[in-house]
C-alpha cells in the first residue's frame, strides 16, 4: 500500500472505466440515506459485508483481517469477507463491479475526480450524517474525500510529496542546510553540479513524477480558492497556472536532472530516478511517502539509502499560495450506495484511534486521524506527518483532483514542459482543450 | 546482361480442377457439399461476427459520441472526434511515425533479409543453427524483447558499454531518451525483432524454386549472382509481395514494443496510432474518442491493403482458373 502512486498512476492510466451508465443510480442514493440509524446502529440482523482492499501484501493483509476478525468478535451478527487484491486487478475488479451494479459493501477509494464521477452515478454511501464522530478528527484530511460538502469515502492514510535526499552527497558538495526557497534550491543544485554530482532524478517518462513538479509550483503560485474552483470549473485562466509552468521551466532549464531525463522510469530498476537515489547516483528527488519502501525494494541489500536518506518540503516561491501547503494524496474507503448500515459502522471502527495509532504503527502509511500520527514509527515519515499536519490544506494529486483526461492531459503537457517543446501557455491551453471534451 | 525468358512460377503444378471434378457434377451431391461447407464454416463464422465485424460496428457507433465509456451514450457530437483527431498535431505526427516504419522496414528488412536467406540457401556448416538463431527474436514474445532492450539501452547500459569497450564511446546517446533518436533506435530493435521472419518466408519461398533452372543456368555460364538476380529473386516474387504486405500491415498497427519501450515518448517522438489509442481511449477515458482513432487506424490500414491488393498483388492471385483451361 506505501507504493500506492506506481500502481496509482498506473490505474490513472488503467484499462478501468469507473462509472457506470446511471441505470438503477436513484434507489441506491435513497437506500443509503434511509437507512440511516443513531451512529453504530446495527441492525442486529445477520449481515454479511463484502471489502475489497489493496493490502495483498503484509503487513498490510495481516493487518485488516486483525481489524476484521476484532469487529466480527464484537458484533457477532456480522461476518466481513475480505477480497485482499493487487492494486491493478482491484480497480479492474472494482470497475466491473460498478459497472454492473454489483458493487462491493466497502473498497478501497482514492477520491478526486473519479470519485465525483461515482458519486454523480449515486454508487456512493453519504458518511456525512452517518459517522460524524469518525469524520470529525479526520478533519481537512478528508477534503480529497468530500463533494459539495458532503463525505463519500475516508482516507486511513495520507502523505504529502517532498524532496527526498541523499544526507551524504549534500555533506560531500558542502550543504549544510536544506534549501527553503526557489532560490536556495537552485544553488544548493550548482553546489551539487560543482561538486561533479548530478542534483535532482526525474522518471519523466512515466510523465506524471515530472508532474509533480507543476502540481507542486501551481500550489506555491495560486490560493488555495483558485485551486479548488479550477477543480470545479476547470476555468485555468488565472496567470498564477501560468507562473507554475514559469517555475518549472526556470528549474528545466537550470538542467539539474540525470542524463537522459525524458526517457527515465519512475520506479523500475536501479536506473530510474528512485532507483538512482537509492544507488546513491543523484542526491534529490520530489517523490510522495512511498519512496523509501521503494527504494529499498530497488539495492540489493534491501536498505534504500539507510540512514543517509533524508526529507524536506518543496521550496517556496514569492506566489500567491500558502508556502506551507502541501501537496498528496492517499488512500481511503467507501461504501457502496447500496452497502447495509453496518459499512459505515466498521468504517468508522476502522479509523477509530486505537485502529489508527495500529495502522501507523505498521509503516505502511501515515494516519489521518488527529492525534494518532504518534504511532508512525519510521523516523522520516515523522516529519512527513508533522509537516502534512502543519499544513493549512493539503491538495490532493492534480491529476487525480482533475479526473483522468484533464488530470492525463496536464501531465502529457508538462512532460512536454521538460522536453522544452511546450511553453508554460501551452501546458494551460492542453488542460483547457481538454476540459472543453469533457 | 544476357535476356532471360520469363519463368512460370512453381505454383502452376498445383491445378484445382481437373477431370476428376467434371465427373462429380449431380446436383443432390452439390446440395450436400455446400450444406456441409455450411456447417463447417458456422463456427468460424460465429466467432468472427461476435468479435470482429460487432466491434466494429460497434467502434464506429461510439466514435459518433463524446463518451466517457460510463455514462449514458447521449452526447451525440456526429465526425467530431474526427475532426478532433485529425486536427490533433500529436496524432497526425503518430501517423507520420506509422508511415516512416511501414517505409524503413520494407527498405531495411527485404534487402537485409532476401541477402541472409539467400546465403542461408547456400550448403553451408552450421546452417539449421543459423536458422535457428535468426528466428528466435522473432518467436520471442514482444514484450520481453522490449524490456531486455529497454534493460540494454539506458544511459550507461550495455550497449552503451559494449560501444565505448570497441573505442565507439563517441557515438554513445541517449537511445531512447532523445527525441531526435528514438525512432531510430526502434528501427534497429524492430529489425532484429522482425528481420527472422522475411528470412524464414523467403527460405520456405526458395524451396519452390526448381533446382534445375539452376542448373540450366549454370550450363549457361552463369554467375552464383546472375543466377540470383535472374532466377531466384524473380520466381521468389509472390513471397517477397506477400511478405511487404504483412510488413505493412505490422507496421502500422505496431503497439507492443513501442509501449513497453518508450511509451510514445520522450516528447511523443516514438508515438504510433495504437499508443496514442491507448492513451487517449484507456487512460483518459475517452472511448468515444478512441474509438474515432481506432476507426481512423483501420482506414487507413483498409486503404492500404486495398491498394496493394490491386496494383501489387493481383497478378499473384487471378491468373491460376485461367491458365487450368
Amino acid at each position: 500500500m506505501t507504493r500506492n502512486r506506481t500502481l496509482f498512476a498506473a490505474a490513472a492510466l488503467g484499462l478501468s472505466a469507473t462509472l457506470v451508465a446511471a441505470c438503477g443510480g436513484d434507489d441506491a442514493t435513497t437506500a443509503g440515506g434511509g437507512a440511516s440509524e443513531a451512529a453504530g446502529g446495527s441492525s442486529g440482523e445477520d449481515v454479511t459485508l463484502t471489502w475489497w482492499h489493496n493490502g495483498n501484501n503484509d503487513p498490510a493483509l495481516g493487518y485488516w483481517q486483525g481489524i476484521a476478525d476484532e469487529y466480527e468478535a464484537q458484533n457477532p451478527n456480522v461476518s466481513i469477507e475480505i477480497s485482499a487484491l493487487q492494486n491493478e486487478d482491484l480497480r479492474t475488479r472494482l470497475t466491473a463491479a460498478l459497472q454492473s451494479n454489483d458493487p462491493p459493501d466497502l473498497f478501497q477509494q482514492w477520491g478526486g475526480g473519479e470519485m465525483q464521477q461515482q458519486v454523480e452515478s449515486g454508487l456512493l454511501m453519504d458518511l456525512t450524517d452517518e459517522i460524524p464522530d469518525a469524520i470529525e478528527p479526520v478533519g481537512g484530511s478528508a477534503a480529497g474525500w468530500t463533494v459539495d460538502d458532503r463525505v463519500y469515502g475516508l482516507p486511513f492514510s495520507l502523505g504529502v510529496v517532498g524532496v527526498w535526499y541523499n544526507q551524504a552527497l549534500f555533506e560531500e558538495a558542502g550543504i549544510s542546510e536544506t534549501p527553503e526557497t526557489l532560490e536556495e534550491f537552485l544553488s544548493v543544485t550548482a553546489q551539487l553540479k560543482d561538486a561533479g554530482i548530478t542534483p535532482v532524478a526525474v522518471g519523466a517518462a512515466d510523465k506524471w513524477p515530472a508532474a509533480h513538479w507543476w502540481y507542486y509550483a501551481a500550489v506555491r503560485e495560486c490560493d488555495q480558492d483558485t485551486l479548488e474552483e479550477a477543480g470545479q470549473t476547470f476555468d485555468f485562466s488565472d496567470p498564477c497556472f501560468v507562473r507554475a509552468g514559469e517555475v518549472v521551466q526556470e528549474i528545466v532549464e537550470a538542467e539539474p536532472f540525470n542524463e537522459g531525463y525524458l526517457g527515465t522510469s519512475a520506479q523500475q530498476g536501479a536506473t530510474s530516478s528512485a532507483g538512482l537515489l537509492a544507488t546513491g547516483e543523484v542526491a534529490m528527488e520530489l517523490m510522495g511517502h512511498w519512496n523509501p519502501s521503494v527504494m529499498e525494494g530497488l539495492t540489493e541489500d534491501g536498505t534504500g539509502l539507510g540512514e543517509d536518506l533524508g526529507w524536506f518540503p518543496f521550496p517556496t516561491t514569492d506566489g500567491e499560495g500558502d508556502p506551507t501547503a502541501a501537496l498528496g494524496g492517499g488512500d481511503g474507503f467507501s461504501c457502496s450506495a447500496q452497502a447495509p448500515p453496518e459499512c459505515a459502522d466498521f468504517l468508522a471502527f476502522v479509523m477509530s484511534p486505537e485502529n489508527q495509532e495500529g495502522f501507523g504503527g505498521t509503516g505502511i502509511g501515515i494516519p489521518t486521524v488527529a492525534g494518532t500520527q504518534e504511532a508512525v514509527a519510521d523516523e522520516n515519515l515523522a516529519v512527513l506527518a508533522d509537516y502534512r499536519d502543519e499544513a493549512p490544506y493539503v491538495q490532493l494529486y492534480l491529476d487525480t483532483a482533475y479526473g483522468p483526461n484533464v488530470g492525463g492531459a496536464l501531465n502529457d503537457a508538462v512532460a512536454l514542459l521538460f522536453a522544452g517543446e511546450a511553453t508554460p501557455e501551452d501546458v494551460v491551453e492542453a488542460v483547457e482543450a481538454a476540459a472543453a471534451t469533457q | 546482361m544476357p535476356t532471360h525468358t520469363p519463368v512460370t512460377p512453381g505454383r502452376a503444378t498445383a491445378r484445382p480442377g481437373g477431370p476428376a471434378r467434371a465427373r462429380r457434377g449431380s446436383t443432390g451431391n452439390d446440395w450436400r457439399r455446400r450444406a456441409e461447407v455450411a456447417l463447417l464454416v458456422l463456427p468460424a463464422l460465429a466467432l468472427f461476427l461476435t468479435f470482429v465485424l460487432v466491434p466494429m460496428v460497434q467502434a464506429a457507433y461510439y466514435s459518433l459520441f463524446n463518451w466517457n465509456g460510463l455514462e449514458a451514450l447521449d452526447d451525440f457530437i456526429g465526425f467530431g472526434n474526427y475532426s478532433l483527431a485529425l486536427g490533433d498535431p500529436v496524432f497526425r505526427d503518430a501517423i507520420g511515425h506509422n508511415l516512416l516504419i511501414v517505409v524503413l522496414s520494407i527498405l531495411i528488412q527485404l534487402p537485409l533479409g532476401l541477402g541472409i536467406a539467400l546465403l542461408l540457401n547456400r550448403d553451408i556448416r552450421g546452417r539449421g543453427v543459423l536458422r535457428t538463431l535468426i528466428f528466435v527474436p522473432y518467436v520471442l514474445a514482444e514484450v520481453v524483447a522490449g524490456v531486455i532492450w529497454l534493460l540494454m539501452l539506458q544511459p550507461n547500459g550495455v550497449v552503451d558499454e559494449a560501444m565505448a569497450s570497441v573505442g565507439l564511446g563517441g557515438l554513445r546517446q541517449l537511445w531512447l531518451g532523445d527525441p531526435d533518436v528514438v525512432l531510430f533506435t526502434l528501427m534497429v530493435v524492430l529489425t532484429w525483432k522482425y528481420v527472422g521472419f522475411a528470412i524464414i518466408l523467403f527460405l520456405a519461398g526458395l524451396q519452390g524454386v526448381p533446382q534445375e533452372l539452376h542448373e540450366a543456368a549454370a550450363l549457361d555460364g552463369a554467375s552464383w549472382w546472375q543466377t540470383q538476380w535472374n532466377i531466384t529473386i524473380p520466381l521468389l516474387g509472390p513471397t517477397i509481395r506477400i511478405w511487404v504486405f504483412l510488413s505493412m500491415i505490422g507496421s502500422l498497427q505496431l503497439f507492443d514494443m513501442v509501449w513497453i519501450m518508450t511509451g510514445g515518448g520522450p516528447a511523443n517522438a516514438s508515438s504510433t496510432m495504437v499508443t496514442y489509442l491507448i492513451s487517449q481511449g484507456f487512460e483518459r477515458f475517452r472511448f468515444g474518442y478512441g474509438s474515432a482513432v481506432a476507426v481512423i487506424l483501420f482506414a487507413v490500414s483498409f486503404l492500404l491493403a486495398i491498394t496493394y491488393q490491386q496494383l501489387v498483388m493481383r497478378r499473384d492471385t487471378a491468373p491460376t482458373s485461367g491458365r487450368v483451361r
